[in-house]
C-alpha cells in the first residue's frame, strides 16, 4: 500500500470515530455519574473509585418506576397495533383500490405529515376536556393514533404501491375478493413494511412527551418520557440519582432499537426514500 | 335504486355490471374510513380551531373575546415572539445543515470500508442518540454543559480553564448549546439514509469518475451529491421539521432562557397556554409556525422530486 493510501485511511478512520465518539460519550457521561457516591456532585467523566451500582435501584423506587413502564406499555398496546391497522387497510386502499376522492384524502393526510405536534396541542387540550378524558391514558392515545396517522399511511401506501399487479390480478382470477386477496396475500408480503412501521411507532408513543405532560397531570399515568420529564422536575438537582433514571427509562428503547436494528433501518432506508 | 339482483342479468348485463363497480369501489371507503376518522377528529379539526382561536382574546376559562387580527400582528411585533421564531431558524443550522453535511462526509468514509463489523458498528453507534427520548437527550446533555460537566472538564484539562462556564446558562453560549444537542440527535438518522442512498448509485458512475482522473473529492461532487439528491430531500425535510418544531429538548434543557435566548415557537405556544392563559395568542402563533414548516418544506420536496 501506498503511504497516502495508508494517511486517507487512518484519517478516515480517526473521522469516524470522532464521530462515533461524539455520539456515546454524552451515554458514557451519564454512565459513570450514575455510579458515583449518592448526593455527590462527580466530574463529567470519571469512572468512581467505588462504583455504586444500588444507586439503579435507589432511582428505580424513586421514580416509581413499575408503574411508569406498565403506563407506558398500556399507552404503547393502546396506540401501535391500532395505528398501524387503519394505516396499512388505508395505505392498501389509497394504492391497489379505486378510491372515491383518494386524492383529495390522500392530500389531506400528506399536510398532516408538516403538522407539529405544538401547533395541536392548546385545542387538544380544550377537546379532550370537554369529552371528560383529561388525565386519563386514552387522552394520550386516541391523538397519538390521529397524530401518527399520516406518516403510517405515507408509509405503508409507499409499500402497496410497490407491489406487483400481476400478483392482484392472479387472485382475482382465482375468484378471490378484495378482502381475502389483501389478507392472504397483500399483507404477508408487506409484513417487512409494516412491522418497521410497529417499531417506529413503538419509538414514537414510548419517547412521547409533549402530550403526557400536558394532557396528564399524574406522572405515572404518562409515558416513560413524560415520566422521566416529571422526574427530572423533581430530583434535577442530585445528579446521580437523575442519571441513572434517566439511564434505566431509555433502557427500552435502546434494547428494540438494538434488537430490531437490522430490518429497522433497511425498512427505514426504503420507505422514507420511496 | 333498484336492487341489482332482481334484474335479470341475461337480459340487462350493461345495467350490472357498472353498478356492481360502483358498489365496490364505494366500499373501498370503508377501508380508508378508520384512518381518515381518527386523523380528521384528532388532527383536522383542532386545527380548524387553532385557526379560529387565533381570532379571539381567550384565558381559556371565561368567554372568549373577538379579537381582530391583533394575535397576529403580535408575531411580528412582539420582540419575544418575533425571537423566538428567528432561534428556530437558527436551529436549522444546527439540526440540518451541521447533521447534513457530517453525514455526508461520514456516509462517504463507510461506503468506502469493507462490509464488516465496523461499518456496522458505526452505523449503529450513530444511530443511537436518534432512537432515544429527546428528554433523555436534554438531561443527558443539561449534564454535559453544567459547571462540573464534560465540556468543561475537557477545557480544564487542555488549560482553558478561563473560558469554561455554564454553558446552558450564558447569554451568548445557550442557542448554539442547545443546537449542538440537534446535532448529536440528527447525525445519525442522516448518516444511515445517506448511505442508502450512496449504495444504490450505480458503481459504473465511480468508476467512470476514476477513469477521468477523478479524486475523492471530485467523486463527491459529480457523482455522490447528484445521486442522493432524493435521499437529502427527505433528510432535510425531516430535520427541518424537527428544528422548526423543536420542544421537548429546549423546554427540557433551558425553559427557553436564559432571559429569551432560547425561546423557540415550540415552547412559547406550551407557556402561552398552560402557564399565561393567552389562548388566543398561542394558537397564532400555532398557526403560524405550521404555516412556515409548510412554507419551508414545499420547495424541497419538488426540489427532490425532480428527474
Amino acid at each position: 500500500m501506498t503511504t497516502s493510501g495508508l494517511a486517507h485511511r487512518v484519517t478516515r478512520t480517526g473521522i469516524l470515530l470522532a464521530l462515533m465518539l461524539f455520539a456515546v460519550v454524552p451515554l458514557l457521561s451519564m454512565f459513570t455519574t450514575a455510579l458515583a457516591a449518592p448526593g455527590s456532585t462527580p466530574q463529567g467523566l470519571s469512572w468512581p473509585s467505588d462504583p455504586h451500582w444500588h444507586n439503579f435501584v435507589d432511582a428505580w423506587s424513586a421514580a416509581n418506576f413499575v408503574a411508569l413502564f406498565r403506563s407506558s406499555t398500556l399507552i404503547v398496546l393502546g396506540v401501535v397495533p391500532a395505528t398501524v391497522a387503519m394505516a396499512t387497510a388505508a395505505g392498501y386502499a389509497l394504492a391497489q383500490l379505486n378510491v372515491p376522492f383518494g386524492k383529495a384524502i390522500y392530500g389531506f393526510l400528506l399536510i398532516g405529515l408538516t403538522l407539529p405536534f405544538e401547533a395541536l396541542i392548546t385545542p387538544l387540550y380544550y377537546d379532550l376536556r370537554s369529552m371528560g378524558l383529561l388525565g386519563t391514558r386514552l387522552a394520550i392515545v386516541l391523538p397519538l393514533i390521529g397524530l401518527l396517522m399520516p406518516f403510517g399511511v405515507f408509509w405503508m401506501r409507499a409499500h402497496f404501491l410497490g407491489a406487483e399487479p400481476a400478483i392482484t390480478e392472479a387472485a382475482k382470477v382465482d375468484g378471490a375478493n378484495t378482502w381475502q386477496t389483501f389478507r392472504r396475500i397483500h399483507l404477508p408480503l408487506a409484513t417487512s413494511a409494516w412491522s418497521a412501521l410497529s417499531v417506529l411507532f413503538f419509538l414514537a408513543s414510548w419517547n412521547q412527551y409533549l402530550l403526557p405532560l400536558v394532557l396528564v397531570d399524574d406522572p405515572t399515568k404518562r409515558t416513560v418520557a413524560g415520566g422521566l420529564g416529571a422526574f427530572q422536575g423533581q430530583y434535577g438537582t442530585d445528579i446521580v440519582l437523575l442519571c441513572a433514571g434517566s439511564l434505566l427509562i431509555i433502557l427500552p428503547s435502546l434494547v428494540i432499537f438494538l434488537i430490531f436494528q437490522r430490518n429497522f433501518v433497511k425498512a427505514l432506508m426504503q420507505g422514507a426514500v420511496k | 335504486m333498484t336492487d341489482p339482483s332482481s334484474v335479470p342479468a341475461a337480459r340487462q348485463p350493461a345495467a350490472r355490471r357498472p353498478s356492481a363497480r360502483r358498489r365496490r369501489r364505494w366500499s373501498a371507503l370503508l377501508w380508508v374510513a378508520p384512518a381518515f376518522g381518527m386523523y380528521g377528529v384528532f388532527v383536522l379539526f383542532p386545527m380548524l380551531q387553532s385557526v379560529q382561536y387565533s381570532f379571539y382574546d381567550w384565558d381559556g376559562i371565561g368567554p372568549a373575546t373577538p379579537a381582530g387580527l391583533d394575535n397576529w400582528k403580535a408575531i411580528f411585533t412582539q420582540p419575544e415572539l418575533l425571537q423566538s421564531v428567528v432561534h428556530a431558524f437558527v436551529l436549522v443550522l444546527f439540526y440540518t445543515v451541521l447533521p447534513v453535511g457530517l453525514g455526508l462526509v461520514a456516509a462517504s468514509l463507510i461506503r468506502e470500508l469493507k462490509p464488516g463489523a465496523f461499518s456496522t458498528t458505526a452505523r449503529v453507534v450513530l444511530f443511537v442518540p436518534q432512537v432515544l427520548p429527546l428528554v433523555a437527550a436534554g438531561i443527558a446533555w443539561t449534564w454535559m454543559y453544567s459547571s462540573d460537566g464534560l465540556v468543561n472538564q475537557v477545557m480544564r484539562a487542555v488549560g482553558l480553564d478561563q473560558y469554561t462556564r455554564a454553558w446552558l446558562g450564558d447569554f451568548t453560549f445557550a442557542l448554539p448549546a442547545v443546537g449542538v444537542i440537534g446535532v448529536w440527535v440528527m447525525l445519525g438518522f442522516c448518516t444511515v439514509l445517506l448511505l442508502a442512498g450512496i449504495g444504490k448509485i450505480d458503481p459504473v458512475l465511480y468508476e467512470a469518475a476514476r477513469l477521468d482522473g477523478a479524486g475523492p473529492v471530485r467523486e463527491f461532487f459529480a457523482v455522490t451529491l447528484p445521486g442522493l439528491r432524493r435521499e437529502l430531500a427527505v433528510c432535510t425535510t425531516f430535520t427541518i421539521i424537527a428544528a422548526l418544531a423543536s420542544f421537548d429538548v429546549v423546554q427540557i434543557a433551558t425553559q427557553g432562557g436564559p432571559g429569551y435566548q432560547t425561546m423557540v415557537p415550540g415552547v412559547q405556544i406550551y407557556r402561552l397556554t398552560f402557564l399565561q392563559q393567552h389562548v388566543g395568542q398561542a394558537s397564532a402563533l400555532a398557526v403560524f409556525l405550521a404555516v412556515l414548516v409548510l412554507v419551508v418544506i414545499w420547495p424541497i420536496q419538488r426540489l427532490g422530486r425532480e428527474k
